[in-house]
């Protein structure tokens, strides 16, 4: 208790320690951000609550790890990761997701469950439960006379998650295949009526997810930590965005999520690094109650 | 009803069988009493796990808390009641702490009273907070707790945190201990099984059933929709609070993460056994953990450190290709087997005969 | 939990009321007062300003074109959803804000246009889940169906025509039989009000009078007061004590059967709408 208060107390006298969390945070929140819209989006469109989100993020951290491991610079994690997560969550949406996407939907999230369960127990066989980073060899800039530090490789790493996402968005505004998509999740019955071949869509979409989401944790490999385990924290870090936000609501999710990734930084400052699976955990409890909250006062609930 | 009545003595014979054969087994088998032991305890998760989510369909991935909850709240009233907890835990067990024969038994006794208590008080606040959440909110928020329940006891010194605590030792020779637990557990499961036998035969049973099939409807009959939920739930937390309590001494050592609130592995075995023998039946659950106990025992140590990633596949492959179960697969196959199915079918054959109203007479009485 | 209990426990002095009695008082104070209410979807305006009665007894019609609100104003008395503006009291007392449960334990009880029943039970056991549960004690959750509650179901399915059929998973029925099954296990409940959302839609039309007789006979045997949105213009009419007409959200008018057929704003409504 006394270590929260000083903390706090660290935080007030030194003002510019803020602004250090505050833009750690927000850097951070980008990657949450990408890995939550990219659930937002099998959300949306194919009713797929995914589990295996955060699986995504670390698998692409792993195979940014690995370049690096052979001398290969992280950041060509990104793009690869990209393309490799492109294919397993096609295989993954061939052999699984395509037999459970009209099935009640706790059928998705037991069975994204289970597949998250296998995959963070295939990492540990093969890459061992030690925390990892994919050092990137960038150096820091410095601010306020070296009082704010800005390690370059995350200025980086958010520029890299903001230009994924306008991609993303672009594509999905522009292209025809974005345009089929959009039609798919306001009313699949009516998009095969007219000619879109939903089950092609529904592939592109969670092949789409995976790679963001591999991309993400491409970046998180260089500006934190990766471990076979931590899948399940992004997987709930991304419910807590898209919940809070609404999944039809893109603004909403990604300042969500640069907004979660802030109150980590402050909460795991304060508080301390024991509390930040807790925190998070805590976070989603804490929406769901104000979800619930909201609902209760239209005479609704939270379905 | 004539069904049961009809069928009577035979169902009495074998319960009777059951009853026997799980009293001897220990004796038979005593190199695997552990492993019966841990069996039991498979049939009550499964059972109270489908409580809610085969009967009233509200899928939770978190009773794991109120099996961890128990556990930890037995371990501090069996230490507590003679020894300063905040001691005993950091001396780690070092042996410095004894207790004798009557404070033992009493410390279980009062451990696992305590247990069941405060599993059933969280689950009636814990439902007061989640029950306005449905299908897969509910199945996350109630994962939300488990995951935090373990975090945050890792991180409460008190308690040991993440090192843990020794459970006092089974006073008496090591054998006796092992008998002692399992003849407990298999206890649990018996009551647990009478109970709800007897619980799904009240109109509380089809009340979560009317829950389930839709609660809309549900509320707009004036069901205190709200009261069986939580009740429900209370139900379930109190025989896993007390199973918690007994697994805790039987292995003698608890710890939370992979011992108290093992989200990932207890806490997903529950829904799997019961999704692989039959979701809202008695003895589809009962089924369910007997095999999944069985292979798992079986193939386990030859799996190689990928037995972990063989249970995943496990339950993608249960869930998206066997998701009706070993009951609902039998009910398909072997209607007849049946008694409400057979009466369908009669009824099926008087139906044929007419159109909708069977009273024509009446209908004409109203022009 | 504790604000519902309270006003359950009132609620079975106010049936003491013969309810047979109270049928066809016209002049007594009207058992459901809607006054006033608005309700808009974002900025769809589905409910204006409404205000009707619906007498003790009787029974009471709905009608109007399609999308003319006749469904949104059965949810807000209902308690589906908030209202935006307006009062509605049942038994003199304000529902407006309370939960579905809450007023569907009051007795007053609706059924849906697209019928709910419990699709995994048998008929018997949709029926005896129906009874009635303003008076549930906690007790009275762990007891078996008595005798009695058996054969009160059993008496309601052969009222609606559906005896034979007791033992059907309710899912298998065929959608007119589960809308009959819906009605009885709605009169299972004794509900001081029903609310009929288009009970003859769907129905096999040569069953259509059987329906009309046995509505009638719940609301004079059973005394039950009566709220029924119809699309059916003969079947209104001829079971109708009054009849309220809405047309694009606002109430247009409101009479006996024989005044509504010939009020001219309501054929227009209704040829407009066409």
């Amino acid at each position: 208790m006394s270590q929260i208060i000083g903390n706090i107390n660290i935080l007030i006298e030194a003002p510019v320690f803020n602004l250090s969390l505050l833009l750690d945070g927000l850097m951070i929140g980008a990657v949450f951000a990408l890995s939550a819209y990219g659930l937002a989006l099998v959300w949306g469109v194919m009713n797929v609550k995914n589990l295996a989100q955060g699986d995504f993020v670390i698998m692409g951290g792993y195979t940014a790890w690995v370049l690096a491991q052979n001398g290969i610079h992280p950041l060509f994690g990104v793009p690869v990761a990209f393309v490799l997560l492109w294919g397993i969550g096609w295989v993954i949406y061939v052999t699984v997701i395509r037999r459970v996407i009209d099935q009640d939907l706790f059928t998705s999230l037991l069975a994204t469950f289970g597949l998250a369960i296998m995959f963070q127990q295939i990492l540990n066989l093969f890459f061992g439960s030690d925390t990892q980073t994919a050092d990137a060899g960038f150096p820091s800039i410095f601010l306020f006379d070296g009082q704010v530090s800005v390690p370059q490789v995350k200025l980086i790493a958010f520029v890299l998650a903001a230009l994924l996402a306008t991609a993303v968005i672009l594509f999905m505004k522009r292209s025809r295949m974005g345009q089929a998509i959009r039609a798919t999740a306001q009313d699949p019955r009516a998009a095969r009526v007219l000619g879109i071949n939903t089950d092609k869509v529904y592939a592109f979409t969670f092949s789409l997810n995976a790679a963001i989401c591999g991309a993400a944790g491409a970046l998180v490999a260089m500006i934190w930590v990766i471990q076979p385990f931590y899948g399940i924290t992004y997987s709930i870090r991304a419910f807590v965005v898209v919940t809070a936000a609404g999944f039809g609501n893109l603004p909403g999710v990604i300042a969500a999520g640069l907004g979660m990734g802030v109150i980590e930084q402050f909460g795991g400052f304060i508080l301390g690094a024991t509390f930040q699976q807790a925190l998070v955990v805590g976070l989603l409890l804490l929406v769901l109650i104000i979800r619930q909250i909201q609902q209760a006062r239209v005479r609704q609930v939270v379905q | 009803m004539n069904e049961t009545s009809k069928r009577s003595p035979l169902v009495w014979v074998l319960y009777g069988a059951i009853l026997v054969a799980g009293a001897l087994a220990p004796m038979a088998f005593p190199a695997y009493t552990n492993q019966m032991a841990v069996l039991w305890l498979m049939i009550v998760f499964a059972l109270t796990w489908d409580i809610l989510g085969g009967q009233m369909g509200y899928n939770s991935l978190g009773n794991i808390f109120f099996f961890g909850a128990g556990m930890y709240v037995s371990a501090v009233i069996q230490i507590g009641l003679y020894h300063n907890v905040s001691e005993y835990t950091d001396a780690a067990g070092s042996g410095v702490y004894t207790f004798t024969e009557t404070q033992y038994f009493t410390g279980i006794f009062l451990g696992m009273i305590g247990a069941a208590i405060f599993a059933t008080i969280s689950a009636f606040i814990l439902g007061m907070v989640l029950f306005g959440l449905r299908g897969p909110y509910f199945a996350i928020g109630t994962l939300g707790v488990a995951i935090a329940a373990g975090e945050l006891t890792g991180a409460w010194d008190w308690v040991g945190g993440g090192s843990g605590i020794s459970m006092p030792t089974f006073p008496g020779h090591p054998d006796t201990g092992k008998y002692f637990f399992y003849t407990l557990m298999f206890a649990l499961a018996v009551s647990v099984f009478v109970f709800l036998k007897w619980l799904y035969s009240t109109r509380f049973g089809h009340a979560i059933n009317a829950i389930r099939d839709d609660e809309e409807k549900a509320e707009g009959m004036g069901i205190h929709t709200n009261r069986y939920k939580r009740l429900a739930w209370s139900f379930s937390a109190f025989f896993l609070g007390i199973s918690g309590a007994i697994f805790g001494n039987m292995t003698g050592f608890i710890e939370p993460l992979e011992v108290a609130f093992p989200t990932i592995t207890f806490g997903i075995f529950m829904v799997v056994m019961v999704l692989l023998g039959g979701k809202g039946t008695l003895w589809g659950p009962i089924l369910g953990a007997i095999i999944f106990h069985a292979i798992k025992e079986v193939t386990w140590t030859y799996m190689l450190g990928w037995q972990w990633v063989a249970l995943g596949f496990l339950i993608v492959v249960i869930v998206v290709y066997f998701q009706q179960g070993i009951m609902g697969w039998i009910m398909d196959k072997k209607p007849e087997w049946f008694g409400l199915t057979i009466a369908q079918l009669e009824a099926q054959g008087a139906a044929g005969d007419g159109p909708v109203s069977s009273d024509p007479a009446e209908g004409r009485v109203g022009t | 939990m504790n604000a519902p209990d309270a006003r359950t426990q009132e609620a079975p002095a106010v049936r003491a009321e013969p309810p047979t009695a109270a049928g066809r008082q016209a002049d007594s104070e009207p058992i459901i007062t809607v006054r006033g209410v608005t309700k808009t979807f974002g900025g769809v305006v589905a409910n204006h300003n409404i205000s009707l009665d619906v007498a003790r007894g009787q029974i009471t019609g709905l009608i109007g074109p399609n999308g003319s609100g006749k469904t949104t104003l059965f949810n807000s008395i209902v308690g589906y959803h908030p209202i935006d503006a307006g009062s509605i009291t049942f038994e003199g007392r304000e529902i407006s804000r309370m939960r579905v449960q809450q007023i569907a334990r009051l007795g007053l009880l609706r059924t849906f246009q697209q019928t709910r029943i419990y699709g995994k039970m048998n008929c018997v056991d949709n029926m005896l889940i129906s009874i009635p549960h303003r008076k549930a004690t906690v007790l009275d959750m762990f007891a078996r169906h008595s005798r009695e509650q058996l054969e009160r179901a059993e008496r309601l399915l052969h009222f609606v025509g559906l005896y034979e059929k007791r033992f059907l998973r309710a899912g298998d029925l065929s959608f007119g039989q589960q809308k009959l099954l819906e009605f009885a296990m709605a009169l299972m409940n004794e509900p001081t009000v029903l609310l009929l959302d288009e009970p003859t839609a769907g129905i096999n039309p040569t069953l259509i009078n059987g329906l009309i007789d046995r509505l009638k006979r719940a609301n004079t045997e059973l005394g039950i007061t009566l709220l029924i949105i119809e699309h059916n213009m003969r079947v209104i009419m001829n079971m109708a004590d009054t009849i309220y007409c809405l047309a694009h959200g606002e109430l247009l008018a409101s009479g006996t059967p024989e005044e509504i057929q010939n009020d001219q704003r309501v054929i227009d409504a209704y040829l407009g709408a066409h």
